[in-house]
């Protein structure tokens, strides 16, 4: 139930937007989309948008993510795994 | 060669093995010390989302994990929890010849329990009552408007789902011949729930649901550590995401530090979808609500506010609230889904599972629904299988 399809805003009329998921071309309910346009890229859920989906901000996240997981790997002492 | 969309592109980061490998390793490392910072020897973490279940079962990230860290299934899975009063109600209205439409899942959930003769949406329409599934509300509603037919819509599903309810309601898009069931139902308050009433080791780490949180906020989460002292993480769906946010509570475990993180940024705001929870709050209110096996959960579900009252088949056809003697009866004999959507029992504890409970011949709700965690586990083997086939080939 809560799975939530990416996909691309290709246009927005009122209430209604037409969104692209790579290649598959739905209407869904845009009334909650508050600062969405075309070309953005959102999540649609039960033919809801719910969201934004920020495709920099996965990779600035996944950046800042990478560090701390490269500091846990590095800290010294007992790995402690067997 | 063609330029990857930016949507591929995050889905291959966030499924790369060799990322995904890097995180295991830390958690490897983090885990035991974890472990013994919290005073137990497997630390136990619960997904609340069925979807999380999935991709913890279909990528195998359980067997990923060190012996100090089990991943539970919670309660996420909406269809598996709708009372099967609901489903009794709206058999027997399609059987009066009202049209009755819903979304895929809660079209084979069973009804109340009643031996052979357990309902079912499906069952009556093998036996040619008007039932219909549908992909979203805003179909449902094309379709009652397009032939006047009178029809009711299933309303079933979370915080994420009810806004797909909320919007036509409140937009006064609702035709006079479409009124709704309303099943929705809320997730903080059965978090809670599991916290304070499910025995058992305690739940150490939260994955909070990354869609449901993209209409509520992150911030709905903030309870779980300022009230229980339990780290929770809201989190995206792609392997990566879960491993990460693993890891980062055993992180705020070892500390001793548990806080609230938001993993799902690229999806999930802080306060969510402001226009989605203005419109859930004008259609509905919080009121007390049942949970299939589980019974009433305190302001865990909405109903419509008396100005709706148009659009609710409660009102409509005299729908009641389920009484305690619904619920106590609401699984079949023997089916242990409440305590699988509790997080207090495993689908392989179940004697029924794989057994006479099957995804083609689902005996229990849990395995009726794509998310439900029983199903989740037919189909893609939880249970330590491939634990054991890795220890068999001498991989762990």
């Amino acid at each position: 139930m809560c799975l939530g399809i990416p996909g691309r805003v290709i246009e927005l009329s009122g209430d209604v937007a037409l969104v692209d998921f790579l290649g598959i071309r739905r209407e869904v309910d845009a009334s909650m989309a508050e600062g969405i346009g075309p070309g953005d890229y959102v999540v649609v859920h039960a033919g809801v948008i719910i969201s934004k989906l920020d495709p920099e901000e996965a990779e600035r996240t996944l950046d800042a993510w990478r560090e701390m997981v490269e500091f846990l790997s590095s800290e010294g002492g007992d790995g402690g795994d067997g | 060669m063609g330029e990857e969309s930016p949507i591929k592109r995050v889905e291959r980061l966030y499924r790369s093995s060799e990322e995904v490998r890097s995180v295991v390793g830390a958690i490897w490392k983090v885990a035991p010390q974890a472990a013994e910072a919290a005073g137990v020897d497997r630390v136990k973490i619960m997904d609340f989302c069925g979807t999380h279940e999935w991709t913890i079962t279909h990528f195998g990230l359980r067997s990923l994990m060190p012996p100090q860290v089990e991943l539970v299934a919670g309660p996420g899975c909406p269809v598996c929890i709708t009372p099967g009063y609901y489903v009794d109600a709206a058999a027997s209205l399609a059987r009066d010849g009202v049209r009755v439409l819903t979304y895929g899942d809660a079209y084979r959930l069973q009804g109340t329990p009643r031996g052979t003769e357990t309902d079912s949406l499906a069952r009556a329409r093998s036996e040619g009552a008007p039932v219909e599934v549908v992909y979203s509300v805003m179909d449902a509603v094309r379709r009652a408007r397009g032939d006047g037919v009178e029809s009711v819509f299933l309303a079933v599903g979370f915080e994420t789902t009810a806004p797909a309810t909320a919007s036509p309601v409140t937009r006064g898009a609702v035709p006079e011949n479409l009124t709704f069931i309303n099943v929705h139902r809320l997730t903080p308050p059965i978090t809670r729930y599991v916290f304070e009433r499910v025995p058992g080791a305690p739940i150490l780490g939260v994955i909070a649901p990354g869609h449901v949180s993209a209409i509520t906020g992150a911030a709905a989460w903030e309870f779980v550590p300022r009230d229980y002292g339990i780290p929770a993480v809201v989190t995206g769906f792609e392997p990566l995401d879960v491993v990460l946010a693993v890891l980062e509570m055993l992180r705020q475990l070892r500390e001793g530090r548990p806080r609230l993180v938001n993993e799902y940024s690229r999806v999930v705001s802080w306060e969510g979808n402001l226009a989605a929870k203005r419109a859930i709050e004008r259609c509905c209110e919080v009121v007390d609500s049942a949970w299939r096996g589980i019974g009433f959960v305190e302001e865990s579900g909405l109903a419509f506010r008396r100005e709706f009252s148009r659009v609710d088949a409660a009102e409509r056809y005299g729908l009641r609230e389920p009484s305690p003697e619904d619920w106590s009866r609401d699984l079949p004999p023997g089916c242990r889904c409440a305590e699988v959507t509790l997080g207090a029992a495993k689908p392989t504890d179940c004697p029924m599972f794989m057994k006479v409970c099957t995804p083609g011949t689902p005996y229990g709700p849990c395995m009726v629904s794509q998310e439900g965690a029983c199903s989740v586990w037919a189909r893609y083997g939880g249970g330590g299988r491939a634990e054991e086939v890795a220890r068999e080939l001498g991989l762990i």
